[in-house]
């Protein structure tokens, strides 16, 4: 009797030992945890295999990817060429989200404003502060504005929805560049702040007169009276899952060192300005190649199996011929030993 | 004559042991705190000097870094929160020790306790979705609108209508700090020896003047530490102040103009900083709020200890 139990503890131990082994740790970015836990469950079902991931923020990834206590880090916001080659690491998308502008004015249904990326600027400067200004009116020909001051709100935490925003801005706006500049935080020269999509969509559905910027996804979950953009074809796209895809599409991977690439005012007629991709930190040199092999095992198989996932959850999937292009790089960017640890079959 | 040895008393220098670790720990711990954290800023104070504390500018991007902003945000909503929450925490205990039915006063006193045991998020919700619009639509509104042009009343009710400010952070704040001091009052006025009191009522004075002239004078030195306990609590306090006090890095302008605090700045930018200076500006508002309320409490105590000399 109690050496059936001892071999039945045993054998437990041993098969808990080998599962937990084999399990991945990542840690960063909050705005794909859910995707990324949605992809776990399954691939754990499926394989065995189990993620560990922390939603700690991109800067706590990017810390601890660097401090090597996870097998991955996790960035909604990019790593310059420079900063991944001196930290010997390499990043690649997995999914894309944009940010949307919010905003509350009366009489206004979702899409029926029209702003440029100038302008949006602008007024986030404070340099526009009334909806009826000659130039909202004037892109807006037909639409009864108000004489309403505009209340700006933005993200008091830092976050990769304001990195995107600002960087944006700073793209389009040369005194937004000059004056403030693109970063997850940044001195803001005018509005308040909410915490969150949520302290933002709710700062501005209790300001009349308000304009804010959320995640696509909280956007449309949470059905939020949008403004278009236009974008550089001239065209005003909605926001929209395949509007989003089209900016990943017409963005040009190849020519991007390291996948620095910010998917912003990108070229064709449907693409959504304000889009970017979310990131995953691995090093180059993998110490343990079983851990390196194991982390891209996973992101292939989400690549191949987790779009309808990820719809589902509202981010819009890499398009196919990015997800090629990533596959490939795999083989010849990571390493152990001078071979690579995984090959996408 | 010596007393006869107990039985336990090969266990006493190991208890005391155990104390005097438990008491080291916490000691070990505190200056842990300090040393991480002055090594965590350094680089920020070093690199800003003076200026880390007069400057109001805040841009990651630039990264350039001054603390005015939240300082001043963080004294000025404390201070607020004390003097609403200080006359309401005195009614409530005096109206449970003085006024209150014997039945009602049980209730009163679990239902204040209740109040202190709600997590400070639940404040910051219900701060974000239901104060701050009331407070928008039926007091800074009218206030504004009716403040005469020119005024000083027209500079202080100046801000964004929707309630995100420094008052309505205040308020919550208030609201927090409370069921606290109300506690601490209500034990305090307790220890106050029925004759004392008896007497006093015995030679013909009223209520308020027994509260005034005995109860208070008596429990002097006790109440200031109850104040201090609830301005340390108010300074630190985190997550309800970050919905709600619009999150603006500047010197406040108005009553109902948005502004920060160090604690609220840590926590809304400490997860996302990547700069190394980003890192060690947000650990050095911990380090200037670690010493701001380490300094309440010094004063605290200094006050309570020239009471016991008195």
């Amino acid at each position: 009797m109690f050496k059936t139990i001892a071999v039945a503890l045993g054998a437990a131990v041993l098969a808990g030992g080998a599962v937990q082994a084999a399990d991945l740790s990542g840690a960063g970015a909050t705005f794909p945890a859910p995707v990324y836990a949605k992809w776990a469950e399954t691939y754990k079902a499926q394989t065995g295999v189990g993620l560990n991931y922390q939603a700690i923020g991109s800067g706590g990834g990017i810390k601890q990817i660097t401090a090597k206590t996870v097998d991955f880090g996790a960035s909604d916001k990019p790593l310059k060429p420079e900063q991944l080659n001196q930290a010997g690491l390499y990043q690649f998308p997995t999914v894309i989200g944009g940010v949307v502008p919010i905003m509350n004015v009366p009489g206004i249904q979702p899409g029926q404003i029209r702003l440029t990326g100038e302008l949006l600027g602008d007024i986030y400067l404070g340099k526009v502060a009334k909806w009826n200004d000659a130039r909202i009116v004037n892109l807006n020909k037909g639409v009864k504005l108000p004489n309403l001051p505009i209340t700006v709100v933005h993200r008091s935490d830092g976050s990769g929805t304001s990195f995107l925003f600002t960087s944006y801005l700073a793209m389009k706006n040369p005194e937004w560049q000059s004056k403030v500049g693109a970063s997850d935080s940044v001195q803001w020269p005018t509005g308040l702040g909410g915490k969150g999509n949520d302290g933002v969509s709710a700062f501005v559905k209790q300001t009349v007169g308000s304009i804010g910027y959320v995640e696509y996804a909280y956007a449309k979950q949470n059905r939020e009276t949008y403004a278009l953009v236009q974008n550089k074809a001239g065209q005003f796209p909605a926001p929209t899952a395949a509007d989003f895809a089209a900016a990943a599409a017409g963005a040009d991977w190849t020519k991007a060192p390291g996948n620095y690439l910010l998917l912003l005012d990108q070229p064709g007629a449907k693409s959504w300005p304000i889009t970017g991709a979310t990131f995953i930190l691995v090093y180059k040199e993998q110490s343990n190649a079983a851990a390196g092999q194991g982390v891209l095992k996973f992101f292939d198989w989400a690549y191949k199996n987790g779009d309808a996932a990820a719809g589902a959850l509202d981010y819009v999937p890499l398009p196919a011929q990015v997800k090629t292009l990533i596959r490939k790089q795999w083989a010849a960017n990571i390493k152990s030993g001078g071979k690579p640890v995984y090959v996408s079959k | 004559m010596t007393r006869p040895a107990s039985k336990g008393a090969w266990f006493d220098p190991i208890f005391e042991g155990l104390c005097f670790g438990a008491a080291t720990l916490l000691l070990v711990a505190l200056a842990g705190v300090v040393v991480s954290l002055t090594i965590g800023g350094w680089p920020a104070l070093s690199h800003f000097g003076l200026s880390f504390f007069t400057s109001t500018t805040w841009n990651p991007v630039t990264e350039v870094y001054g603390a005015a902003g939240p300082i001043v945000g963080t004294l000025v909503t404390s201070a607020l929160a004390l003097l609403i929450a200080l006359p309401v925490a005195l009614g409530v205990s005096i109206f449970l020790v003085e006024f209150c039915p014997k039945q009602l006063s049980r209730p009163i006193a679990v239902a204040v306790e209740l109040l202190a045991g709600i997590p400070s998020i639940v404040y910051g919700m219900w701060g974000l979705f239901v104060l701050a619009p009331f407070f928008a639509e039926h007091i800074q509104l009218p206030l504004m609108m009716n403040a005469p042009a020119g005024s000083i009343w027209e500079t202080l009710f100046y801000g964004v209508p929707n309630g995100a400010n420094i008052f309505t952070a205040s308020l919550i704040l208030a609201i927090m700090i409370l069921p606290y001091m109300a506690a601490v009052f209500r034990e305090l006025f307790l220890t106050v020896p029925p004759q004392v009191r008896e007497s006093a009522y015995g030679i013909g004075c009223t209520p308020l003047e027994v509260i005034t002239s005995v109860v208070l004078p008596y429990v002097r030195g006790g109440a200031i530490g109850v104040v201090m306990l609830g301005l340390g609590r108010a300074l630190g306090e985190t997550m309800a102040v970050t919905f709600i006090i619009g999150n603006a890095h500047g010197l406040p302008k108005s009553l109902f103009d948005s502004g920060s605090t160090l604690a609220s700045t840590i926590a809304n930018e400490f997860t996302e900083a990547t700069g190394e200076m980003h890192t060690a500006a947000l650990t050095a508002l911990g380090l200037v709020l670690f010493v701001i309320t380490f300094g309440v409490l010094a004063i605290a105590r200094l006050l309570l200890l020239r009471q016991r000399y008195d």
